[in-house]
């Protein structure tokens, strides 16, 4: 069969997508107040996400590995819990994690009273529940997460989409072949395509995580750089009425730019030792440690995939579009 | 290409210079007007940060306005008997060796006459020989990608404006790394802190030339 690679790419696409939509994010607790306890009685509330608080839930306070139990629980609803606990005196770090079931919020608690240590408690350890596949649940990202699955594809579909466009222009500077320049026009334009859908996923994303739009981010004046440089090379091309000359002189500016934006992109960043806001970039954790069961990845190479193929035959379409027109036109 | 060639091509390029006294006379005019414009717009008192950035700037486009001339002084049918009688590539190395002398020449000036008219107080803590350095590399490195960007506009037919386009996106991988050098630089930071750049900028200077000298056989022919 032919066309297998467009089935598999539209097949790895589609549920690749769903399953980025569907997939539920893994229970956590993301709220804990009040943000200070003392010696004495004290009421936590306690906000989940996705969890399901019932009537069996262990709630206790772990400072610096030492266990205080709540003394009574009362639970609202599956996300919502007040537990009351008696704080004794003594307790040795600043910060005291909550810890509902399974799931730890640490460092929930400014700890006031400080002193040497406690007696540490032994708490009922809850009742082992089946963990179901889900997205890891982080602070600040949350249900943005599944967002990696369809931002950072645009960006491995556009270096892909130029990596077909310079390897034409090489064979232009060889060949003087017309067909190969006009390959080398589609791919940088189905590129821009991908580079500005990168651009709008990541916008969206960032205004959800960091509060900002745009930020002044290595990585995005790196996009911001190859979107610049690709129009260029359409003034360019569209500044040139002889065909062979275009040819020939989109080709030189193609692999010239095409080199110093991979220096610009992956040399320059780690020269300059920039710190970027972005996962695995200045001391932020990459997506690998999040997800230590391989939970995104599942999804994220399929997806990845599934777009560098649906990139791939948009530009095959445009070619194929492009030199019927040319016939025509004879 | 041969070493005689490329000498005898820097000669041609000096001569040519020489004849044409007021083409330097407009460049120089270019930067002084700028770095004027810029004393008036602030008056005095510019922090460390933008003392540099403002430099840049008027660097960057001193630099456009002066390399635009290196293939555009020619018709095409002198430029083809050239290349009849050299080697393209000692014409695209000689191009960008007098480019880069012409662009420390500008540089340098530039930075004279930017530190009378906007003081100089940024500069008493800091590394001068580092800073310099800094700026020299830096004209090195617009003359080096701009040589070849003047090239295809010159063949495009099409004058500075189009030049402009093409160039600016490709001399940002430069002028980050230079500000920062440069910035580094004027904090007086230490050799050994700044040697990564200055050997970055090396580098990037060396990639383009030769990226220059590989591709210029292609864009002379018809």
């Amino acid at each position: 069969m032919k066309h297998w690679w467009k089935f598999l790419g539209i097949g790895l696409l589609v549920i690749a997508s769903i399953a980025a939509l569907r997939i539920p994010l893994a229970p956590a607790l993301v709220h804990v107040s009040p943000d200070r306890i003392a010696p004495g009685p004290v009421d936590v509330t306690v906000t989940g996400y996705n969890t399901t608080f019932g009537n069996e839930v262990k709630v206790r306070l772990v400072n610096d590995g030492q266990s205080v139990c709540a003394s009574s629980v009362a639970v609202l609803d599956a996300s919502h819990l007040t537990a009351r606990f008696d704080i004794p005196s003594g307790l040795r770090a600043n910060l005291t994690d909550v810890v509902v079931d399974g799931f730890t919020y640490p460092g929930a608690l400014f700890t006031e009273g400080l002193g040497t240590g406690i007696t540490s408690s032994t708490c009922p350890e809850p009742t082992g529940a089946a963990r179901t596949f889900a997205f890891p649940n982080r602070s600040i990202l949350y249900e943005s997460i599944r967002n990696l699955h369809f931002h950072v594809p645009m960006w491995f579909t556009m270096i892909v989409l130029m990596g077909i466009s310079v390897f034409q222009s090489i064979k232009v500077l060889g060949s003087n072949s017309l067909e190969r320049d006009l390959a080398a026009e589609m791919a940088v334009r189905i590129g821009l395509v991908f580079c500005v859908l990168g651009l709008i996923t990541g916008a969206l994303w960032a205004r959800a995580t960091w509060g900002a739009f745009w930020t002044n981010d290595v990585k995005l004046n790196g996009a911001a750089v190859t979107g610049l440089i690709y129009v260029a090379y359409l003034v360019l091309r569209g500044s040139v009425q002889d065909a062979h000359k275009r040819a020939r002189l989109a080709a030189i500016y193609n692999i010239f730019a095409f080199v110093l934006l991979v220096l610009f992109l992956f040399v320059v960043p780690r020269l300059n030792a920039i710190d970027s806001l972005h996962p695995g970039n200045g001391g932020n954790s990459g997506f690998n440690d999040l997800d230590l069961d391989n939970r995104l990845r599942v999804i994220f190479y399929p997806a990845v995939l599934g777009w560098v193929l649906l990139g791939c035959w948009m530009y095959d379409l445009r070619v194929r579009a492009a030199r019927l027109a040319n016939i025509m036109d004879r | 290409m041969k070493p005689t060639e490329i000498a005898a091509l820097l000669r041609l390029e000096v001569a040519l210079d020489l004849r044409q006294r007021a083409a330097w006379a407009g460049m120089l005019l270019y930067v002084v007007s700028a770095v004027y414009v810029c004393y008036l717009a602030v008056k005095g008192g510019l922090g460390l940060a933008t003392w540099n950035a403002l430099f840049w700037i008027i660097l960057l486009f001193a630099a456009f306005n002066a390399l635009a001339r290196s293939f555009q002084r020619e018709d095409a049918g002198r430029q083809l008997y050239l290349y009849t009688l050299v080697d393209p590539r000692s014409v695209i190395l000689a191009r960008a060796l007098y480019n880069g002398a012409t662009m420390v020449v500008l540089s340098l000036l530039s930075l004279l006459v930017y530190a009378l008219l906007l003081g100089t107080e940024v500069l008493e803590q800091a590394d001068l020989p580092q800073f310099v350095l800094a700026v020299v590399l830096g004209g090195i490195g617009f003359a080096a990608v701009l040589t070849l960007i003047s090239a295809i506009a010159a063949r495009a037919g099409n004058g500075i404006g189009l030049m402009a386009i093409l160039g600016f996106p490709l001399v940002l991988p430069l002028l980050l790394t230079v500000m920062r050098a440069s910035k580094l630089a004027l904090d007086g930071v230490a050799w050994s802190v700044t040697s990564t750049y200055f050997g970055g900028l090396v580098l990037l200077d060396v990639i383009t030339v030769s990226l220059a000298w590989i591709l210029f056989p292609y864009l002379w022919r018809d």
